[in-house]
């Protein structure tokens, strides 16, 4: 077992919208190198605890901490990516009018000034990244293709790709297997499996075979706070839980 | 689509030449008044490149380029206004006006070289100074569009109001000479024309070359996706502000070829009303394709010519029926038009299969 270290914290963090707190006091760790599933019923706060790490969401109070010494409250969206945390959306959003491979193209880890962009030139290494993600999503064939074309279990792999492109230490995902087929949700959860072997992986999800089969580690949110934390095992073992979510779920 | 068009001659690039070919030798079979005509509507394609660039690929719609364009033609014109004063290097507007003494901000434009260059820095200066306060507080969309709008307002009533400075609703005219040589010389308006033609050349193939580099994946990026792009870890404002100025600038050098052809630059045309046209003109020839916009900019001029010189009463219904037209029937233009066609007729060749279409996405 490799040693286990603290790639996120939030340290009491209240979420306020209008009155409404989405997220009140919360706090909450990620360690590295796991596959972590956030859980929770609908309103619990786990689309917003997403948007406060990546930027979309400023924080009322508290703070968030990656790698033990950045704060994230204070940088801006496009930065934070800079600084290694990529998200993916919940709906699948790619550019339509840009090829799989443009698509990918732009999401290359390199510097996105201005000047950057204007001048840039793929090198060797990225190109052999790109091939590799084409492979592990298996698009390959549709590298040419319009994105927009594409199925929707596939838009949402392509979207995987251009996160992992970034080469980010903690990856963001939105219920990625949403409206997917029985088979591409399989390919899904090997997918970010290999992903999780040298980083980190955060996943707000519903479904919970998905959960039991792909989780090291599951927290429950409820009502904007966390409610518990631990192995899938002892997640189903709460009363706690069995009573605001699973049980509610077996009736 | 690329290697459908490389197999016949008369490839993408091959009509691009001849087109220019076209252009370059138009003074020999063009009487001098159509070519100047024509210079006129080149000096518009000019203009339009840049806001193909602003809201075809990035999806930023100005409809205030007119005041660009009007600056660039006034800081033309204010050169040209200080030759013909001569010796007593007051413009003879001024004169009517009261004014005793040069204005100091008339006094760069004296120098010809500093006049070409006000004409694009002016531009792009308040370009970058108002996309970076739009952009930067995340102003976009159709808010944006309005602000443009406000420009044009405050611009257009600047210049009418300060008479005496810039000349009032009748704008500059009576121009005579331009480092030295005749203006209304044939000689002149042909040398001016090949000039407009070539930078009408160069400023399409430098965006070529832009669109074609990453940072045109970028543009598209924005315009169909901003959030994604932003968390991908570009700054859309950057872009968007740099866009904005680029596009003004090449308004700015539209305008001082336009007034050279022209002979003359006043407040309504660089108002609302051209500002709008120049953006159906877009429009027109297909977003988001550059030479579709260059071909929109001189078709419609060319039409606006020809109807308004045999039927001046229609002329303007027939241009408002030509846009319904175009947006209900042709939203990608004359252009998507073209495709639309090209595909069929090679699908008669090889039955390829036909590609989703993918909606595009503007503000």
């Amino acid at each position: 077992m490799i040693s286990s270290q603290t790639v996120l914290e939030s340290k009491k963090i209240t979420v306020e919208f209008s009155g409404f707190k989405a997220i009140s006091n919360l706090d909450f760790k990620v360690t590295n190198n796991k596959v972590h599933f956030l859980i929770g019923p609908n309103g619990a706060g786990k689309t917003t605890l997403l948007d406060v790490i990546c930027g979309k969401t400023q924080v009322s109070q508290g703070k968030v901490v990656y790698m033990e010494d950045q704060n994230l409250v204070k940088l801006k969206d496009f930065k934070i990516v800079h600084i290694g945390i990529s998200r993916k959306f919940q709906t699948p959003s790619i550019f339509q009018n840009l090829t799989v491979y443009d698509n990918l193209i732009i999401a290359l880890k390199q510097d996105k000034g201005l000047w950057a962009t204007i001048t840039a030139k793929i090198t060797k290494n990225q190109q052999k990244d790109i091939e590799e993600m084409l492979h592990l999503t298996g698009l390959i064939d549709e590298k040419d293709q319009q994105a927009g074309a594409l199925s929707h279990g596939q838009k949402q792999w392509l979207e995987i790709a251009m996160v992992l492109l970034q080469d980010p230490g903690l990856v963001l995902l939105d219920e990625p297997i949403a409206g997917m087929s029985k088979d591409e949700r399989m390919k899904t959860g090997e997918m970010i499996r290999e992903i999780a072997k040298d980083r980190t992986v955060l996943i707000v999800e519903h479904d919970m075979d998905f959960v039991k089969e792909y989780a090291d580690i599951v927290t429950v949110m409820h009502g904007g706070q966390l409610l518990c934390q631990g192995s899938m095992e002892e997640i189903q073992n709460d009363p706690r839980v069995r009573e605001v979510y699973l049980g509610r779920k077996e009736d | 689509m690329g290697k459908i068009m490389n197999q016949s001659i008369f490839n993408k690039k091959n009509l691009l030449l001849l087109g220019f070919i076209v252009l370059l030798i138009a003074p020999l079979f063009l009487t001098d008044f159509r070519l100047n005509l024509l210079g006129k509507y080149l000096a518009f394609a000019i203009l339009v490149i840049g806001l193909d660039l602003l809201w075809g690929y990035t999806g930023v719609l100005s409809l205030g380029h007119g005041i660009f364009f009007g600056i660039g033609a006034y800081a033309m014109g204010m050169y040209l206004k200080l030759e013909a004063a001569g010796t007593t290097k007051l413009p003879d507007f001024m004169a009517w006006s009261g004014v005793q003494e040069l204005p100091f901000i008339w006094v760069p434009f004296q120098n010809p070289i500093l006049a070409i260059i006000l004409g694009i820095f002016i531009p792009v200066m308040i370009a970058l100074l108002l996309g970076l306060l739009t952009f930067r507080n995340r102003i976009n969309g159709v808010y944006f569009t309005i602000l443009s709008q406000a420009l044009v307002v405050v611009v257009v009533t600047l210049f009418v109001g300060q008479q005496g400075l810039t000349g009032g609703t009748n704008g500059l005219t009576s121009f005579n000479t331009i480092f030295g040589f005749l203006l209304a010389s044939t000689t002149t308006q042909t040398v001016i024309y090949l000039i407009t033609a070539a930078v009408l050349a160069m400023v399409y193939f430098a965006s070529k070359v832009l669109i074609n580099g990453r940072l045109g994946q970028v543009l598209i990026g924005i315009r169909d996706g901003e959030n994604r792009l932003r968390f991908l870890g570009y700054d859309p404002a950057i872009f968007k502000t740099f866009i904005y100025a680029l596009s003004a600038g090449i308004a700015g050098l539209a305008g001082m070829l336009f007034v050279l052809q022209v002979g003359i630059i006043s407040p309504t045309m660089m108002g609302i009303i051209p500002s709008i046209e120049m953006v159906l003109w877009v429009a027109l020839g297909g977003r988001g394709t550059l030479i579709g916009p260059v071909l929109g900019a001189i078709l419609v001029n060319w039409a606006k010519t020809t109807f308004s010189e045999s039927y001046p009463d229609i002329w303007l219904y027939f241009l408002g029926l030509m846009f319904v037209i175009v947006v209900v029937f042709l939203p990608d233009g004359l252009m998507g038009l073209f495709k639309k066609f090209q595909k069929r007729w090679s699908g008669l060749h090889d039955k390829q299969p036909n590609s989703t279409r993918v909606e595009k996405n503007y503000s």
